[in-house]
This record gives C-alpha cells, sequence and structure tokens, in this order.
C-alpha cells in the first residue's frame, strides 16, 4: 500500500507575532517512518502536534487519510481516533494503574467493553514485555517502563500512525534501548510512526525518511544514507557535526 | 474552679451538638454543590457566568461571616419580595438564615480551594487524554476530577474545620446550638471561665476528629502516590 496517510500543505502556525512553522509541506505514506530533528525550538514538536490537533495551524491544510483537518469537534475526534501519540514526559495517569490507563480510552472512546479492553491491554502489555506490572501504578515504574506502557496505550486505540515526540530524551541512558527497541518493533511490523529524535543510530536504522528543522521551516528532507553521508544544506551539516560528536 | 459546675454543664453544652453537627454537615454539603457550581462557572471561559461567580466569590470571601449572617437574618426580611418568596419558610427560621450563610460562605471560599486542585493538574496528562480522543467532558470527569480532588483536599480540611468553628456563630441569631447554650449557663450562672474552658474543649476534640477523618481520606485518595 503506497496511499498517502499524512498531507500537510503550506502550513503556518504562529504562537501570537512569532511564526513557529514556515510553510510546511510533508506527505506521509501509510508504513512509511519518518524522523524529524533539529535544534530546539526550531519547531519539531509544534510540527507534529499539529497533525493531531493539539496546536491549530493558523494557514494551509492538513489531511490524514483524506479528511481534511478543521475547527469541526467531529473531524478532531476521528482524526485522534487515528493518530497516537508518545510524549517525552510519558503522561500516563498517575490516579490509574497500568491496565486501567490502558483500558480508559478503549472504554470511553471505542466505546469497547470491559473484558474485551483488558484483554486487548494485556496483548499490547506483553508486546511490549510489561505483562507483569498491569496491576501496578506509574509511579512504580521506572521511566524506561513508563515510556513503554505509554507506547502500549497509543497501541490499544489502533491507529493508523503514532507521533513520537522525543520518547526517549526524558529518559536515563539505560532505559533508552529499552523503548528504542520496542519502536523498532513496530516500525518492522509496518507502523507508520513519525518520529521527532535525536537518536540518531535509530534514525539510519528505522527511518525511510529523515526531515531536519531549523527555524520553522523544513530544511532538508533525504533518505538516512544522503542525509548523513551527503548532507547539501550548510545548517544540517552543522546540526550533525554538533550531535554526532557528542 | 468549680468542678462540679464543669461536670454539670458539660452534659447540657453536648445537648446542643445535634445542632452543631446539622449546621456542619448541612452546610458542608450544600457548599461543595455550591462550590463545583461556582468552579464551573468560573471555568466555562464565558464572561456572562464567570463574573457572577468571581463577584460571589470576591463579596463572601471579602466581609466577615458574622456580618453575613445578620445581614441574611435581620436585613433580608425588611424586604416584601423576599417575604413573598419561595425561601421564605428557610429565610423566617434563624437556622435556615445560618445554614444559608454558611453555605455561601463556605462555598465561596471551596470554590478557590478546587480551582487551585484544578489548576494544580499537570497539562501534559490532559493533553495525553486530548491525544487518545477523550472529549473535554470525559477528560474532566475521568483525569481532572480525581487527581484535582486529591490536591485540594488539605486545604479542603482546613476549611471544613473553619466551618464547624463558624457554626459557632449562629448562636448570636438565638439558635441553641452548642455555643447557643454556653451562653445560656454563662448567664444564669455567671461563670463565664469553666463554661467556655468546657466549650472550647469539646470543639478541641471535634476538630481532632475532624482531622483524622480527613486524613485517612487523604491517605486513601493517595494510594497511587505512595502505593
Ligand atoms: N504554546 C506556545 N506558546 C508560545 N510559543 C510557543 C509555544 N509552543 C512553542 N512555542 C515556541 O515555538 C517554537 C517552536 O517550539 P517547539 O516546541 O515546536 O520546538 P522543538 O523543535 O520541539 O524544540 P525542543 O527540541 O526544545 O523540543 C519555540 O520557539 C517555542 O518557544
Ligand atoms: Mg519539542
Amino acid at each position: 500500500m503506497t496511499d498517502t496517510l499524512i498531507k500537510m500543505q503550506n502550513v503556518d502556525k504562529f504562537f501570537g507575532d512569532f511564526q513557529a512553522l514556515k510553510n510546511i509541506n510533508l506527505e506521509v505514506k501509510r508504513g512509511e517512518r519518518i524522523v524529524i530533528c533539529g535544534p530546539s525550538g526550531s519547531g519539531k514538536s509544534t510540527l507534529i502536534r499539529c497533525i493531531n490537533r493539539l496546536e491549530k495551524h493558523n494557514n494551509g491544510h492538513i489531511f490524514i487519510a483524506g479528511k481534511e483537518l478543521t475547527d469541526q469537534v467531529k473531524d478532531i475526534d476521528a482524526v485522534r481516533r487515528e493518530v497516537g501519540m508518545v510524549f517525552q514526559s510519558f503522561n500516563l495517569f498517575p490516579h490509574m494503574t497500568i491496565v486501567k490507563n490502558l483500558m480508559l480510552a478503549q472504554r470511553l472512546v471505542r466505546k469497547i467493553k470491559k473484558p474485551e479492553a483488558h484483554k486487548t491491554a494485556m496483548h499490547f502489555l506483553e508486546r511490549v514485555k510489561i505483562a507483569e506490572q498491569a496491576d501496578k501504578y506509574p509511579v512504580q515504574l521506572s521511566g524506561g517502563q513508563q515510556q513503554r506502557v505509554a507506547i502500549a496505550r497509543a497501541l490499544c486505540m489502533k491507529p493508523e500512525i503514532i507521533l513520537f515526540d522525543e520518547p526517549t530524551s526524558a529518559l536515563d541512558p539505560e532505559m533508552i534501548n529499552e523503548v528504542l527497541e520496542v519502536m523498532t518493533d513496530l516500525a518492522k511490523e509496518g507502523m507508520t510512526m513519525i518520529c521527532v529524535t535525536h537518536e540518531m543510530g535509530f534514525a539510519r536504522s528505522v527511518a525511510d525518511r529523515i526531515i531536519f528543522m531549523d527555524e520553522g521551516e523544513i530544511v532538508e528532507e533525504a533518505v538516512p544514507e544522503e542525509f548523513f553521508d551527503n548532507p547539501k544544506n550548510e545548517r544540517t551539516k552543522q546540526f550533525l557535526s554538533q550531535i554526532l560528536t557528542h | 474552679m468549680d468542678l462540679t459546675l464543669i461536670t454539670e454543664s458539660v452534659p447540657k453544652i453536648l445537648s446542643g451538638i445535634g445542632i452543631t453537627f446539622q449546621l456542619m454537615l448541612l452546610s458542608a454539603i450544600l457548599g461543595l454543590i455550591l462550590a463545583v457550581i461556582l468552579l464551573l462557572m468560573r471555568l466555562s471561559g464565558k464572561w456572562y457566568l464567570s463574573w457572577p461567580a468571581q463577584i460571589h466569590i470576591y463579596i463572601f470571601r471579602g466581609t466577615p461571616i458574622l456580618v453575613q449572617i445578620f445581614i441574611i437574618y435581620y436585613g433580608l426580611p425588611q424586604f416584601e419580595f423576599v417575604r413573598d418568596s419561595i425561601f421564605w419558610p428557610i429565610l423566617r427560621e434563624p437556622f435556615g438564615c445560618a445554614v444559608v450563610a454558611l453555605t455561601l460562605n463556605t462555598g465561596a471560599y471551596v470554590c478557590e480551594i478546587l480551582r487551585g486542585g484544578v489548576l494544580g493538574v499537570d497539562h501534559g496528562i490532559l493533553e495525553a487524554g486530548s491525544a487518545l480522543g477523550l472529549s473535554a467532558q470525559q477528560k474532566f470527569i475521568y483525569l481532572t476530577t480525581p487527581i484535582a480532588a486529591r490536591i485540594a483536599l488539605p486545604a479542603y480540611s482546613n476549611d471544613f474545620i473553619s466551618l464547624m468553628k463558624a457554626t459557632s456563630l449562629a448562636s448570636t441569631i438565638t439558635l441553641m446550638d452548642m455555643t447557643g447554650i454556653a451562653r445560656t449557663i454563662v448567664a444564669q450562672t455567671f461563670a463565664p471561665y469553666e463554661i467556655f474552658i468546657s466549650l472550647a474543649i469539646i470543639y478541641m476534640i471535634l476538630t481532632w476528629v475532624i482531622q483524622k477523618t480527613f486524613g485517612r481520606i487523604e491517605k486513601y485518595l493517595s494510594h497511587y502516590v505512595n502505593p
């Protein structure tokens, strides 16, 4: 399948007078893995948050599976059902056990009955190798475990695509790999994903395309080999030399 | 210090504990309902709902509760339309007036306490709810409310204790709560020292019980913070 899942056309985003996104054009096909990188404040988060309407774009058009994102609540709800998101700070619901974290939206949004929601939750907890923690509370888990739960929670909604916003940058170094492994598995299974990350090893091995952003613009867009070995733009070169020496 | 006077008067004072409890519980329940309504009005984002709520809070936090009780008890019956209204059966009685005053007062304070709890809910958690497709209403019920309740509880328990103590002001409009009875005994025995000390100790014990009860609830609601 090569049909277009996400299409952004001439998208601008302003925070007051400040322009955070400048004329963004981006197409993501079903099954594609996109990595977005760029310096702090370049608009990476803002870009993916526009895709599920956590931020509202000011100009241009965004289509998700052919449906345009407008102010209509119905459209936003429909889009959010298809688009999962994983945050830097996990954002698990602290007052619910792990398995309840995974069941809540299934029950409320998908209207799935309790036994089936529970089954789905346990299935995905097993997939992120954490089923034995099902009845614990988020504070009882390590950062890496919490992030895997957050990924499982997004998967329970059976989304068409998952957006990741720096999923490993709040983690201690020894926990980064367990999360990247889960994400790599997902990629192998054909999940469409857009991932903001500075894990260049992951980007090189998993991404179909890497997008470099700076000051609200997409500066460079290339397949990994080209991006790392032969970057065209000066700003990309500078960014890569900084990040790869660290 | 006349000990027999104390042992004789404490049971008499305690006969008013029923009124004290009724004032406290009725006002606490009605006040909490009022506080939630005021809170929803404040959070609605609509000025014609938010402003009246803020004005109410400003008035009832900005004036002494004793003055509020006097205005409601002595002031309102002056108006023909009050006497003709459906609220007259309540406002005619000192008990009704005391409950109305305490409710309006505690409602204003508790609204601000609850608002503090709501504002204390981590924004990221609500964003995660949105991203999963929860509606604004669902987020409020399943995420904001339980988390905010735990944050607000310590401040709420303080307000509850203030309310319990404020019920004693009802004695100024002839109600025979514990304080009202104590004042009557003092008027008969001219022994303010013994009687009021006894009364103070009873209130202290009540405060202790309330504190312990809220401590339990707090512990229960915090089970996910310290499992
Ligand atoms: N809610 C907001 N209000 C005002 N300005 C904002 C808001 N969110 C983001 N910005 C600004 O928009 C710009 C882009 O922010 P964004 O979070 O998208 O950057 P980023 O590339 O994700 O950076 P980082 O790597 O630090 O996460 C920044 O200059 C930021 O200060
Ligand atoms: Mg960011």
